[in-house]
């Protein structure tokens, strides 16, 4: 499968812990290291012992079998679950006890399987409200219409015109998220999760619905995201193409396990992940 | 001219269910919960302005302002206490929660200040003439009808320009698609809460105005028929709850002029039913059909 080139291009190699981080992240602190994760809801094991470094630059891929447990990992990162066991550290720190709210403000953003826009409210009002906590003023400043409110909103709009144009979306600024076709629906969910400022931005099956150009287009803009913003990303996808083509480091889970981890010739050619894919060849 | 006099005195009334209406429809917006107390916090409005105007002397304004504060601190503690803790509780708990503390503030101001009725000055008095005497409006309609149209144009501007009103927004659409978004849900909840309560205040100011009396029951009516014209309006939309609330307030009036006084009330409700049997989602209210 063809890949993407990036200009900051890296090998991926090991770890002292047995992770793999690409090359030019070693010397930096992980953006997030996840280290014997586990959740279980009720009696049934939903994660277990999901280890993972995913480096400051690196592009991640999260795949396995429909029901592996691939968006669990994704509401425990952002704390939607609290773990049942191990840590999660972000930028080195540890997230305990800590909200949703508060591992957003660390830098971790995400979309969604299925889109969850504020359809009843603007593009540009989405992206904005992805920048919640860096627009400063209070809720008489916002009513008064006091000089720093205008001040605050004219540095508000042209940064979420800035992200919108990263996919050429500034014309739609004004109009209502549910109105937008599907596609454009999924590339604001990005821009919007981009607003938070993440250093971690989780991607939740990205090209799903898409078709092959759309697919081809949202796989240059993730590398571009990755390279302009220099952020890690972290992606869902059943799109094997899409996997292949961008991620450096995958990860596969079968039933909320960790079964392999490697490059994407690694995963293409290791028995393990083919036959959680496709089953065992039968014996002879 | 009659009429006239009638339909004033409708508009206004209706402008104070419109403010009640208000706070019921910002909470159900964003909590996705009915306030049933939410009554009861007019009537604590108007025996806190009362107190502070009779018992401490204070001038209007400030005796307003008091029972603006007195009841936004209380809206939060309820909601904080009462509320909160079932957030991911089934949405009957809730409501029975919320019809538990208004009996528990009925019965909290019977008991701190008695179940007989108390007269209550209205804030200002007079009246303007117009056409040589025949129509005559208290200056209270006037003032009531102002502070509903402000009121109104602040939470509009609120709601649709600033960030926390759109936070609001957001939390009213995907309380988790906010959180990530790193908008405290709880916050922005407890925060309308507070506008739902200080709005409650006034309401209860310009009801006792209009009631010249005042006793723990007071707000449960108007309550209730606020709420009416929250959802006869749609409920969770805020000029649904102004346009509700006026409306209301026309039909009621005339209704009491022209049909019958006993039947004032009836006919508010029949009218209401109609309303939702052709529109199920309120005038102003989205009908949105679950995808199937």
């Amino acid at each position: 499968m063809a890949r993407i080139k990036s200009s900051i291009e890296s090998p991926l190699v090991p770890m002292p812990s047995g992770a793999y981080i690409p090359e030019r992240d070693l010397d930096k602190l992980p953006v997030l290291e996840a280290r014997h994760l586990g959740i279980d809801f009720g009696g049934l094991t939903a994660v277990d012992d999901f280890n993972l470094v995913i480096g400051r630059t690196e592009i991640a891929g999260l795949i396995g079998p429909n029901g592996a447990g691939k968006t669990t990992v994704f509401n425990l990162l952002t704390k939607v679950y609290q773990p049942t066991r191990g840590t999660i550290m972000v930028d080195g720190k540890d997230t305990a006890g800590m909200s949703t709210v508060q591992v957003s403000k660390l830098g971790v953003a995400r979309t969604f399987q299925n889109i969850r826009l504020f359809s009843n409210l603007s593009v540009e009002d989405n992206v904005k409200l992805g920048m919640h906590n860096q627009i400063k003023y209070g809720m008489f400043r916002g009513i008064l219409r006091l000089p720093s409110y205008w001040k605050q909103e004219r540095i508000a709009h042209e940064r979420a015109m800035e992200l919108l144009s990263i996919f050429d979306m500034q014309d739609m600024a004004e109009k209502k998220a549910g109105s937008l076709p599907y596609g454009a629906q999924r590339r604001l969910e990005i821009v919007r999760a981009l607003g938070t400022n993440p250093n971690l931005l989780l991607l939740d099956e990205p090209a799903a619905g898409m078709n092959p150009s759309e697919t081809a287009e949202l796989m240059e803009n993730i590398i571009k995201i990755r390279d302009t913003f220099q952020i890690a990303i972290m992606l869902i996808e059943h799109d094997m193409n899409l996997v292949m083509g961008i991620c450096e480091g995958i990860c596969v889970l079968n039933f909320g396990k960790v079964i392999a981890k490697g490059t994407p010739a690694d995963i293409q050619s290791n028995p393990v992940v083919i036959e959680a894919y496709l089953g065992r060849k039968k014996e002879a | 001219m009659e009429f006239l006099s009638y339909l004033i005195s409708g508009i206004s009334l209706g402008s104070v269910y419109a403010i009640i209406a208000l706070g019921y429809t910002m909470v159900y917006g964003i909590a996705k919960m009915l306030n049933f107390a939410h009554g009861d916090v007019i009537m604590v409005g108007g025996y806190i302005s009362l107190l502070s105007m009779t018992a401490l002397g204070l001038p209007w304004p400030v005796a307003v302002l008091l029972a603006m504060l007195v009841c936004t601190v209380l809206g939060v503690i309820i909601e904080g206490l009462a509320y909160r803790p079932l957030r991911s509780a089934p949405s009957l708990a809730v409501l029975i929660t919320a019809i538990g503390v208004s009996y528990f503030l009925q019965n909290s101001a019977q008991l701190l200040w008695g179940a007989s009725p108390m007269s209550y000055t209205p804030i200002v008095s007079g009246s303007v003439q117009m056409f040589g005497g025949r129509l005559s409006i208290s200056y209270v309609s006037l003032l009531t009808i102002a502070m509903c149209i402000v009121i109104m144009a602040g939470l509009t501007l609120f709601t649709g320009k600033s960030k926390l009103g759109k936070a609001m927004r957001a939390c009213s659409e995907d309380k988790g698609a906010a959180q990530l978004m790193g908008i405290n849900v709880n916050l922005t909840i407890s925060l309308t809460f507070a506008i739902g309560s200080a709005l409650a205040a006034i309401a209860g100011v310009l009801l006792c105005s209009f009631n010249t009396s005042l006793m723990p029951t007071t707000g449960s009516m108007p309550g209730i028929k606020a709420f009416t014209a929250a959802v006869f309006g749609g409920i969770g939309s805020i000029p649904g709850a102004f346009l509700g609330g006026i409306l209301l307030g026309i039909i009621e009036s005339l209704a009491k002029a022209y049909i019958s006084t006993q039947l004032a009330n009836s006919i508010v409700f029949a009218v209401l039913i109609i309303t939702l049997l052709v529109r199920p989602a309120g005038l102003l209210g989205k009908y949105v059909p679950e995808k199937v």
